[in-house]
């Protein structure tokens, strides 16, 4: 089997893999990673909502934020876990497209 | 470690998309020169692995999670520079689909995980295997080291940005405007978690691909460079 083949398939393993991302720390009771925190947890932690930070922080919104579906957190795990296959999935398929983009530029052709 | 909306002010963000202008137009001018039509698939295999990774959250029980970048994997097999647009577009998408990491934040989430993190990983990997047969244990031994120093120096540099908001952005009465965590807990917490445990995960990772490919396609390590 060609590397390139095989690296494909291990990209698709992880995918299935990735709600074990969410499982875990889940299972560890394991918070946000530091410094990742949403103004509700800032505010409980420094008591206060640094002011910059309130006007910033929805400066976006991500169409799937957190890579969930929005409405979904409380459906269950095999919910939650289905979105995040999807929005790995969903994430991988758009780097390998702006790749491929980048690559039709950059790339010499030919050899 | 990717730095959210809101945590960095105005100074900061401007400051690293100005840095990292150059950084990517060198990157671009030097992968457009050496980059061969056949290698497009590797590249884009390079972006998926880093971004794909990123989404296995390792928990400190109790407490946080943090994950590999993969940065350094993808810098061993593609090259530095290379490895500097693949991450840069994981971490694109990831802010722009996902909000994993600020908008405003991209260029310093760049700066650290994109540029700092595989080059350092590149150079050290280098230095540790130079000369090392393909098949020298020396080489997969490296990959890890590098791969643990990479996302340390990176975890570093987030805690540094992240501690120095309440210094330039404050209230008169002294609240912070942005991060509100100065150098002492931002550093200290940044750089302990990565070296106690994250980045024991991307030394793992990385040299157990290495160690992989070394036994089963060792003419990766042959190739050039793009």
């Amino acid at each position: 089997m060609r590397i390139t083949t095989k690296f494909w398939i291990g990209i698709i393993v992880l995918i299935v893999l990735s709600p074990l991302g969410l499982m875990l720390p889940d299972h560890f009771k394991a918070g946000s990673a530091w410094g990742e925190w949403s103004v509700d947890e800032i505010q409980k932690f420094v008591g206060y909502v640094p002011q910059g930070m309130a006007k910033l922080s929805s400066l976006w919104n991500a169409p799937f934020p957190d890579y969930a579906f929005k409405g979904w957190e409380d459906k269950g795990l095999s919910y939650v876990s289905f979105a995040t296959i999807i929005s790995a999935a969903v994430g991988v398929i758009a780097v390998i497209f702006v790749l491929f983009l980048l690559g039709k530029m950059l790339a010499k052709k030919g050899d | 470690m990717h730095i959210p909306d809101g945590y960095l002010g105005p100074t900061t963000c401007g400051f690293f998309y100005v840095a990292m202008l150059p950084i990517w137009t060198l990157a671009s001018r030097i992968v457009k020169k050496n980059l061969k039509a056949k290698q497009v698939p590797l590249l884009a295999i390079g972006a998926a692995f880093s971004f794909v990774i990123m989404m296995f959250n390792v928990p400190i029980p109790g407490g946080t999670t943090g994950h590999a970048v993969g940065g350094v994997l993808v810098a061993i097999l593609l090259g530095p520079w290379a490895s500097c647009i693949a991450i840069t577009v994981a971490l694109v998408i990831q802010a722009l689909l996902f909000g994993d990491g600020g908008i405003t934040a991209v260029g310093a989430n760049c700066f650290n995980m994109a540029f700092v993190l595989p080059f350092a990983g590149y150079y050290l990997y280098k230095g540790l295997s130079y000369r090392a047969a393909v098949d020298s244990s020396r080489r997969f031994i490296a990959a890890g080291v590098a791969g643990y120093f990479g996302l340390n120096i990176a975890a570093l540099l987030a805690g540094v940005e992240f501690g120095l908001q309440p210094m330039l952005h404050h209230t008169t009465s002294g609240q912070a405007l942005y991060c509100p965590y100065g150098l002492n807990v931002a550093v200290l917490t940044m750089v302990g978690e990565h070296v106690l445990v994250f980045g024991w995960v991307e030394a793992v990772v990385t040299a157990l691909v290495v160690k992989y490919l070394q036994k089963h396609f060792s003419e990766i390590f042959e190739e050039g460079e793009m």
